[in-house]
C-alpha cells in the first residue's frame, strides 16, 4: 500500500504543480484587474518549451546541460517525501526535515554553478544574490526545524504530521512563531515577492531568474517546471506541519478521497493566500533581504528559547 | 598488526634517507615508497579495525636508556591510523607525479616521509615522553616542508608564525602532560589513566591542551598561522597538513579529553562547543573572502575543524551528565566528520594543486573556464566542492547531519547554560553549513566554469593520469561513504565502546539501508536511496524527454540579455561574487568598508575602488598578547647586561624559591 501511495503522490505532485503556479497567477491578475491567462496556462508554456530545441551557448560545458535534469529529479523527490493526502509514504524515512532541506540546496547549488557556466554577468548576478539569499533562510528553516523538534520530539516529516494530528498541541505561540518563520522562508526560497518577482523583465531585479537566464527549449521547462514543484514542496510542508488535519493517517485507501480533498483545499487556499500576499506588497532592495531574512531567523531562535521557558525553568 | 605498521614506519626512515641521495632518483623512489609504506600501515590498521579490537601494546628501548617508548594500538588510534594512512598514500601517488614540479624537490623529498612517520608515531604513542617527541617531530618536520619555497617573502613570514605557534603549543601539550603525570611523574598513557586528578588539576589540564592540541588544529583565536601555513607549502604537503595533520591534533584532544582526563565536568564540553561554534562560523566567513585558493581552502579547513569541535564539545557535555547514547552518537557525528574532512580536503588541496601544475596560478581572479581544458580535475573538484558543502547524497552531509542530530537531542541536557546555547550553536553551524555553499560555489564557479581571465587558464592542460587517478578514488571515496556511511560507523563503534564503555551505541536500530541515530520515529537518512532515487529520476526524465519532446541542441553565442561582450572582463569575478556575503556578515565580522575614488568628468585619472577588511581576531587578540610579550622582552633585557657577580647571586637566589616551594609542597 504504502508503495502505491507513494507512486499517487509523486505523479500527483507532478500534475499539480503547474496547476497552483497558474493559480497564483491568475489571482494576482483578478486583484489587478486583469482578466489574467487561463489556470492551464503553465502546462500548455511548459508543454511547448519541451518541444523546442535547446539552445545552448557556445562555451557551456556538460555542467551546464545536466544542471535541469539533476535539479528537477532533487526538488522531484523532495517534493515525494513531504505527506500531502496520507502520511503512509514508502520512501519517507530516507530524509528528514532536515535532510530534506539539504536536498533543496544540492539543487540550489548546481542551480548557482550553471549560471556561472556561461561566464555571463547576469548569470554571476542572480547566483551570487540567490546564494546570499539561501545563506540566511536555511539557517532560518533549521530554526524552524528546531522549535518542532523540540515540541515534538523528531524532525521526521511523517511523525510530526501524526504527531500534530493525534496529539492535542493546544495553541502554542512558539508554533505560530515558527509558522511565521517558516513562511517568510518559502516567500524567500521561492523568489516570491518581496524578495524576488518571478514576473520581472527588468534583468537588474533579477534573482533567479538571471540565474537561468541562458536556459532555453526543454532545458527551461524543467528549471520552470522545477520552480513550480517547489512552490508546492513549500506549501505542502506548511500544510503537513501546521494543519495536517484531514491527511489519511492509517494508510488505508477508504481515507485517500478525504485527505486528497483536503490537499487540493490546503493548496487553493495558499494559492489565493499567495496572490494576495504578493500584491498588496512592493519587492524590496536586495539588501533589504537580509533584515526580512534575519528576522525570519531571529523568530525561530525566539521560538525555542520562548518554549524553554513557557516549559518552566 | 602493529608490527606491519613498524615495517611501514621504517619504509619511511629508508624513503627518507632515499630523499638525500640524487634528486632524479629520489623523486622516482620517495613518493612511491611512501605510498607502498602508507598503503601497508592503512591496511594493517583496517584489519585491527574489523578484528575483536583488544589493544595491542609494545614497549621499545628507545630513547633514554631507562626511559623506553611505549606504543598501543587499540580501537581510536587505529582508528585515526586508517584514515591518515589510506589518505597519505592517495597524497604520495598524487605527489610521485606533482613533486617534479617543485621548486626545489630537494628540499621536500628527505622530510615528506619523515613528516609522515611522526604522524604516525604520534598516533602510535602511549606514553607523552615519546608523544611529544613524536609531536615536535610531526611539527618541525611540516615547519621545514612549508618553508621549502622559502625564496618567497610570505613563505617565510608564514614559517615564522608557524614556528612560534608549534612552540607555543608545544609547551602547553607539555605542561599538560606535566600536571597529569604529577609529581610522581610516571608518564606512560596507562598510569595516567589510572591516577585521578582533582577538579582543578584537571581543568588546567582541558585549558592546556585546548591550547597546544587546539592550535594545531586551527580552533579559533589559535588559528592565525593556519591559513599562512598550509597554503605556503607544496600541494601535496598542504593536502597532508589541512586534511591529516589537523586530525592528529583532533586525536590527541580526544585522547586527552576522553581517555587520560579522568571523568568530565560540563562547562568543559560547554567552553569547547562554543569555541567550535565560534571557529565553524568564522572559518567560513573568512573562506567566502579569499581570492587565493589554497588560502580559500585552508580558511575552510578552520571551519570543519569547529564542526568537528563541535561534535566532541557535546559529547563531553553527554559524557558528564551520564547520556552515554548521546555521547556515543556525538563523538561519532564528529569522527565521521574527521573521515570525511580528510577525504574531500585533501581532494580539493590536490585539486588546487593540479590547477597549480596546469596554470601556474593560485589567484582565482586570473583562472576560469577549466572544465574544459581539464575535465577530470573538474569533475572530481565538483564532487569534494559539494560534499564539503553538505549536500546529499555525498559524505560531508552524513556526518553534519548527525552533528545536527546531536544538537537538538540536546536539550535533554540537564544545564540550563547549555540549552539555551545549544540552539545559538546549532544556528552558527546552520549558518557556516549555508555559507559553505557559497563559498564553494563561488570557487568552483569562478576557477573551473566561465571564461578564461588570463591566458595562462586558457591554455592550461589536463595533468598526467599519475596526478589524475588518485583524484578520482577520493572523490569515489567521497561517494561511497556519502552512501554507505553505515559501512563506517560499524568500523567506529568499537571506539565508542573504548571511550564511552559498552552501553554507548547508538544506531542500535539502523538496518543496512537507513541510518537511524537513536529511534526510527524520531529521525531517519539514507544517502543510498537519494542516490538511487535522483539517479533513477535522472535517467527517467532523460529517457522521456528525449525520447517524446525534443533532443536536439542548437550551439548558440551566448544570450545575456542580447548584449553579450566577448571580453572575459566583464564576468562576474570572485569578488563581486563574494560581494552581497561582504554587504551582510562582512560589516560586523571584518568592518568591511568599501572606498570608491570616482573621478569628476573630464579628469583623466583612473577610478579605484578599493575593499578595506580587517582581521578582528588579529587586532584584538594577537595584538595586545605581542604588545604584551615585547614589552616583557624589554624589561627581560636588562638582565642580559649584569656582571658575572650578580648572575651568580642571581642563580643562587632562584635555587632557594626553588628549594623552598618544593620544602613548602611537601
Amino acid at each position: 500500500m504504502a508503495f502505491i501511495a507513494q507512486i499517487l503522490h509523486m505523479a500527483l505532485v507532478l500534475a499539480l504543480a503547474p496547476l497552483l503556479t497558474g493559480l497564483v497567477r491568475k489571482t494576482k491578475a483578478r486583484l489587478l484587474g486583469r482578466r489574467g491567462a487561463s489556470l492551464v496556462q503553465p502546462y500548455r508554456d511548459l508543454a511547448r518549451l519541451l518541444r523546442k530545441d535547446a539552445v545552448v551557448a557556445d562555451n557551456a560545458s556538460w555542467l551546464f546541460r545536466t544542471t535541469p535534469y539533476l535539479v528537477f529529479a532533487a526538488i522531484w523527490l523532495a517534493a515525494s517525501l513531504v505527506p500531502s493526502f496520507t502520511t503512509d509514504l514508502l520512501l519517507s524515512p530516507t530524509a528528514d526535515l532536515i535532510a530534506l532541506v539539504a536536498l533543496l540546496g544540492s539543487a540550489r547549488f548546481f542551480t548557482a554553478l550553471a549560471g556561472l557556466d556561461i561566464g555571463t554577468s547576469f548569470g554571476g548576478i542572480g547566483a551570487s544574490r540567490e546564494m546570499m539569499i539561501a545563506s540566511l533562510a536555511e539557517p532560518a528553516m533549521l530554526m524552524v526545524t528546531f522549535t518542532v523538534s523540540l515540541l515534538i520530539g523528531s524532525t521526521s516529516l511523517v511523525a510530526i504530521s501524526e504527531h500534530v494530528l493525534l496529539h492535542d498541541l493546544g495553541l502554542r505561540v512558539s508554533l505560530g512563531m515558527g509558522l511565521v518563520a517558516l513562511v517568510m522562508v518559502a516567500v524567500a526560497e521561492n523568489g516570491r515577492v518581496p524578495i524576488d518577482n518571478p514576473a520581472t523583465h527588468l534583468e537588474l531585479t533579477m534573482v533567479h531568474e538571471a540565474m537561468v537566464l541562458e536556459y532555453s527549449g526543454r532545458h527551461l521547462a524543467l528549471i520552470e517546471a522545477g520552480a513550480m514543484l517547489k512552490l508546492l514542496l513549500y506549501v505542502s510542508l506548511i500544510g503537513c506541519i501546521f494543519v495536517p488535519w484531514g491527511m489519511d493517517v492509517a494508510g488505508h485507501p477508504a481515507g485517500f478521497p478525504q485527505g486528497l480533498a483536503s490537499y487540493l483545499g490546503k493548496l487553493a487556499t495558499a494559492g489565493i493566500l499567495l496572490g494576495l500576499f504578493e500584491t498588496s506588497i512592493a519587492k524590496m532592495r536586495v539588501f533589504r533581504v537580509s533584515e526580512f531574512l534575519g528576522g525570519a531567523l531571529l523568530l525561530g531562535l525566539l521560538a525555542v528559547i520562548l518554549l524553554y521557558v513557557s516549559r518552566g525553568l | 598488526m602493529l608490527s606491519a605498521i613498524f615495517v611501514a614506519l621504517i619504509l619511511h626512515l629508508i624513503g627518507g634517507a632515499c630523499g638525500l641521495a640524487g634528486e632524479k632518483f629520489a623523486l622516482r623512489v620517495v613518493y612511491l615508497l611512501s605510498a607502498a609504506a602508507s598503503g601497508l600501515a592503512a591496511l594493517a590498521a583496517l584489519a585491527f579495525l574489523l578484528g575483536d579490537g583488544t589493544p595491542i601494546e609494545a614497549v621499545l628501548p628507545i630513547g633514554l636508556p631507562w626511559l623506553p617508548a611505549h606504543f598501543r594500538l587499540d580501537a581510536l588510534s587505529t582508528a585515526f591510523l586508517f584514515i591518515l594512512n589510506l589518505v597519505a598514500a592517495l597524497v604520495s601517488v598524487f605527489a610521485h607525479g606533482y613533486g617534479t614540479h617543485d621548486f626545489e624537490p630537494k628540499r621536500i623529498l628527505p622530510l615528506y616521509p619523515v613528516f609522515l612517520a611522526a604522524m604516525n608515531l604520534v598516533l602510535l604513542a602511549d606514553d607523552a615522553y615519546s608523544f611529544l617527541v613524536s609531536w615536535e617531530f610531526m611539527s618541525l618536520s611540516s615547519w621545514l616542508l612549508v618553508l621549502a619555497n622559502h625564496r618567497d617573502k610570505q613563505t617565510s613570514h608564514a614559517a615564522a608564525v608557524y614556528l612560534i605557534m608549534a612552540s607555543f603549543g608545544a609547551v602547553a601539550l607539555l605542561l599538560a602532560f606535566g600536571i597529569l603525570a604529577g609529581i610522581g611523574g610516571d608518564y606512560s598513557f596507562a598510569a595516567i589513566r589510572h591516577a585521578t586528578p582533582g577538579m582543578l588539576p584537571a581543568s588546567l589540564v582541558v585549558a592546556l591542551v585546548l591550547l597546544g592540541a587546539g592550535s594545531k588544529a586551527g580552533l579559533v583565536p589559535l588559528h592565525a598561522w593556519l591559513p599562512l601555513a598550509h597554503p605556503a607549502a607544496p600541494s601535496h604537503v598542504s593536502a597532508l597538513m589541512s586534511g591529516v595533520m589537523t586530525k592528529v591534533a583532533i586525536y590527541a584532544l580526544i585522547r586527552v579529553l576522553f581517555d587520560l582526563v579522568g571523568s568530565p565536568i560540563w562547562w568543559w564540553g560547554g567552553i569547547i562547543l562554543l569555541l567550535g561554534a565560534l571557529s565553524a562560523l568564522l572559518g567560513v566567513l573568512y573562506a567566502v573572502m579569499q581570492s587565493d585558493l589554497k588560502t580559500l581552502l585552508a580558511y575552510s579547513t578552520v571551519e570543519n575543524v569547529g564542526i568537528i569541535t563541535i561534535g566532541i564539545g557535546l559529547a563531553l557535555a553527554f559524557k558528564a551528565s551520564g547520556l552515554t547514547t548521546l555521547a556515543g552518537l556525538s563523538l561519532l557525528a564528529a569522527l565521521l566528520h574527521v573521515f570525511n574532512h580528510a577525504l574531500f580536503k585533501s581532494l580539493l588541496f590536490l585539486g588546487a594543486g593540479a590547477v597549480l601544475v596546469a596554470t601556474g596560478q593560485r589567484d582565482i581572479e586570473r583562472l576560469g573556464g577549466l572544465i574544459h581544458r581539464m575535465p577530470v580535475t573538474a569533475a572530481t573538484f565538483l564532487v569534494g566542492a559539494a560534499a564539503i558543502s553538505a549536500l546529499p547524497p555525498l559524505n560531508g552531509f552524513a556526518s553534519e547531519w548527525l552533528v545536527f542530530q546531536a544538537i537538538l537531542n540536546g536539550t535533554v541536557l540537564p544545564q540550563w547554560l547549555l540549552k539555551f546555547a545549544l540552539p545559538v550553536v546549532g544556528l552558527m553551524l546552520a549558518l557556516a553549513a549555508a555559507l559553505a555553499a557559497v563559498c564553494f560555489v563561488r570557487a568552483y564557479g569562478i576557477v573551473f566554469l566561465g571564461r578564461p581571465r588570463r591566458p595562462e587558464a586558457a591554455v592550461a592542460e589536463e595533468v598526467p593520469a599519475v596526478m589524475r587517478a588518485p583524484l578520482a578514488v577520493l572523490a569515489a571515496l567521497c561517494v561511497v561513504f556519502g552512501i554507505l556511511p553505515g559501512a563506517l560507523i560499524g568500523l567506529l563503534l568499537p571506539v565508542m565502546r573504548q571511550l564511552l564503555g559498552p552501553n554507548a551505541v547508538p544506531f542500535s536500530h539502523s538496518t543496512g539501508l537507513w541510518l537511524v541515530p537513536l529511534r526510527a520515529e524520531q529521525s531517519s537518512y539514507s544517502g543510498l536511496i537519494v542516490f538511487l532515487m535522483i539517479a533513477g529520476l535522472v535517467g527517467l526524465l532523460v529517457w522521456v524527454i528525449h525520447r517524446f519532446a525534443s533532443a536536439r541542441v542548437r550551439r548558440a553565442p551566448a544570450w545575456d540579455c542580447g548584449f553579450p561582450d566577448p571580453r572575459p572582463q566583464t564576468q562576474y569575478t570572485g569578488s563581486s561574487f563574494a560581494q552581497p556575503i561582504r554587504r551582510v556578515f562582512g560589516t560586523t565580522a571584518f568592518r568591511a568598508r568599501e572606498t570608491l575614488d570616482m573621478p569628476a568628468p573630464g579628469e583623466t585619472r583612473p577610478a579605484h575602488f578599493a575593499i578595506n577588511l580587517r582581521d578582528l581576531v588579529w587586532e584584538g587578540f594577537y595584538q595586545p598578547f605581542i604588545r604584551l610579550v615585547a614589552w616583557a622582552t624589554e624589561q627581560i633585557d636588562t638582565l642580559q647586561f649584569l656582571t658575572i657577580r650578580r648572575y651568580l647571586t642571581l642563580t643562587f637566589a632562584s635555587l632557594v624559591l626553588l628549594l623552598t616551594i618544593v620544602a613548602v609542597w611537601q
